[in-house]
């Protein structure tokens, strides 16, 4: 993601690895070191497909559309927990899209230069908060708060929508979006600043020319400029936003309906298996499970590849790395 | 548009506006940037205001108590953690170091150029997959819970990240210094070791400690392969405790007892990844650490 571009394999080509046996050991203990990342891809998928197998075969694709979850009667069907995830971090992205641009903007535009670092270390530092201390947070200070104020208000006022009917509970899909859209801010935050940094400066300096203010050079010039950088550290966002565990399953009711109202508890893939995983008492119980665990695998696997691809098409290949 | 607003310069009001404008979304700007940092201080706001009183020696050194009893401590968890830290680092930072050294010295474009990319894709798996994928690779085929799976699920979510932050810093080695050590007839290995990995060790370290406070606060990953223990473990192939995952099994009960000694294992967490983070940044101080 730096915007300078940088040598990618220093090392390489300056020297054939000399046919000595100590040479050539090492550079076979550094490569299988490297390829242990692909050993490992293969093994989340492997494993994850040998657990579900039992599942599959029960339940062939009527399960993804299934929105059946009984263990008592072993049927189990992963619409419902689909469903929770997509809408839990769509909330969260809508709310964290837009506050961590903004952020960006003005800690690579406006912000006093004395006031970036600070800024920049506090979101760092809110980045490194552990999931579970969210989770605690979030369920005795964030949601009870939610419930009595915002949840009202949007009742209030916009309760003629199917999306803010029904009772108020607390613990909802909406509380879900929020607390994960606070998890997700520091990496859609820091992302988008590499990408404004990386506008080159000739961008802004045209604008200025033709007399536009400082905020009509951002919205010509910078921003679209940007656009395309900008959703791809949208959908990085969405990717860790699928797959947020603990806060969720502590804040977001853990119920397997589908509801129009974002104020009715909600499920994810995520959630119930850490929910239900010990508990499994079947055989086909623990694989269906196996296979929720594989849905979310293949939505993270393919959302975060083509956040990759997008944010490294534009900062050239070997260049730094996305967090 | 911005033509149209360009012809219009000479009209006073419009360019009053247009100043005004820009003012506005510079506020409106900064008034985002303070929400976003917001949660930071509100959560370590509550931490030290229901977890510091809960805080005494006890905690420190007692095992919980039984169901409903008040009183006890986390000093099993909080033993277990730094354990299972210690067998994640031992799987983590030989293979993450060893990949980052094949990325940054050997290996052709292309090739790096897609163990990198899947190393990225690694980075994004939900730690919750990782629980599953040590339950059914350790739990399954030796029938328990052990403290062996718990490491092992952390350790494989470190070798993505170390591995990346060590060839980051390899990278910006100078190359003179490899070609030093090429004139003066060393073996290519030893100019790794000698020459590019003690340069940059500071930098790895720090990587290291940065993937460590990462994994610290993981608790999905734990759930079935640690699993919790409410004494302390003498056996690391039996289930160990771990802070993350006694503040999780507290924060859900329904006893004010458990709730107030969540907070205050919330609270030494937090202190103890806050406090490897800033020793990260007092340790590479100038330069900002890995964003």
């Amino acid at each position: 993601m730096s915007p300078l571009p940088r040598p990618t394999t220093p090392g390489a080509g300056i020297l054939p690895v000399s046919p000595r046996w100590p040479d050539r050991s090492f550079r076979w203990l550094a490569l299988l070191a490297a390829l242990s990342i692909v050993a490992l891809i293969v093994l989340v998928g492997w494993e994850l497909y040998a657990g579900a197998a039992l599942a599959v075969k029960k339940f062939g694709v009527g399960f993804l559309g299934s929105s059946d979850w009984n263990p008592v009667t072993d049927k189990y069907g992963a619409l419902p927990f689909i469903f929770g995830t997509l809408v839990s971090s769509v909330i969260a992205l809508l709310i964290a899209v837009p506050l961590g641009v903004a952020t960006a903007l003005f800690l690579t535009e406006m912000a006093p230069v004395r006031m970036r670092q600070p800024v920049i270390t506090v979101i760092e530092m809110l980045a490194a908060v552990p999931s579970v201390i969210f989770g605690l947070w979030g369920v005795f200070v964030l949601v009870p708060w939610l419930r009595d104020h915002v949840f009202q208000w949007f009742k209030h006022t916009l309760g003629f929508l199917p999306l803010f009917k029904g009772p108020i509970y607390g613990p909802s899909m909406l509380a879900a979006g929020v607390v994960v859209a606070i998890m997700i801010l520091p990496i859609i935050t820091s992302v988008s600043r590499e990408i404004l940094r990386s506008v080159p400066n000739l961008q802004r300096e045209a604008a200025y020319a033709l007399g536009a203010t400082h905020w009509e050079v951002i919205r010509i010039a910078v921003l679209s400029y940007a656009r395309r950088g900008l959703f791809g550290a949208a959908v990085l966002g969405l990717g860790r936003a699928l797959g947020e565990t603990m806060a969720v399953t502590m804040v977001i009711g853990n119920r397997p309906d589908i509801s129009a109202s974002l104020f009715a508890p909600g499920y994810t893939l995520a959630s119930v298996v850490a929910n239900e995983f010990t508990e499994a008492t079947t055989d086909v119980y623990l694989s269906a499970l196996f296979e929720l665990g594989l849905v979310l695998v293949a939505l993270t696997i393919v959302i975060n590849a083509i956040a990759q691809l997008m944010l490294r098409t534009l900062a050239g290949p070997g260049s730094g790395k996305v967090m | 548009m911005n033509a149209a607003a360009i012809n219009c310069l000479p009209s006073p009001g419009l360019a009053l506006r247009r100043r005004w404008a820009s003012r506005g979304m510079t506020m409106l700007m900064g008034a985002c940037a303070v929400v976003v940092m917001a949660p930071l201080f509100l959560v370590i706001y509550f931490l030290l205001r229901e977890g510091a009183s809960a805080l005494d020696w006890n905690f420190f050194t007692q095992l919980p108590k039984p169901t409903g009893e008040v009183g006890g401590g986390m000093a099993n968890a909080i033993v277990g953690t730094l354990e299972l830290l210690g067998m994640a680092a031992l799987i983590g930072v030989p293979i993450g170091v060893m990949g980052g050294v094949y990325l940054s010295e050997y290996g052709s474009d292309r090739v790096n150029n897609w163990i990198r990319f899947a190393a990225d894709v690694l980075n994004g798996v939900p730690s919750i997959v990782w629980g599953m994928v040590v339950y059914a690779l350790l739990v399954i085929p030796f029938k328990t819970f052990s403290a062996y799976a718990g490491g092992v699920a952390l350790g494989l979510m470190m070798v993505p990240l170390v591995m990346r932050t060590t060839e980051e810093v390899l990278i910006l080695v100078p190359q003179s210094y490899r070609e030093a050590g090429l004139a003066l007839g060393i073996a290519r290995w030893k100019i790794i070791t000698v020459i590019v990995v003690k340069t940059a060790l500071k930098g790895i370290v720090t990587g290291v400690l940065v993937a460590l406070a990462r994994v610290a606060g993981e608790t999905a990953p734990l759930l079935f392969t640690a699993l919790g223990n409410s004494f302390w473990n003498r056996n690391l192939g039996q289930p160990i405790a771990a802070l993350p995952l006694q503040i999780f099994s507290y924060s859900i009960s329904p006893y004010d007892d458990w709730h107030r000694q969540a907070w205050a294992g919330a609270l030494v967490l937090m202190l103890l990844i806050l406090g490897l983070n800033i020793f990260v940044r007092v340790l590479s101080r100038g330069k900002s650490a890995a964003s």
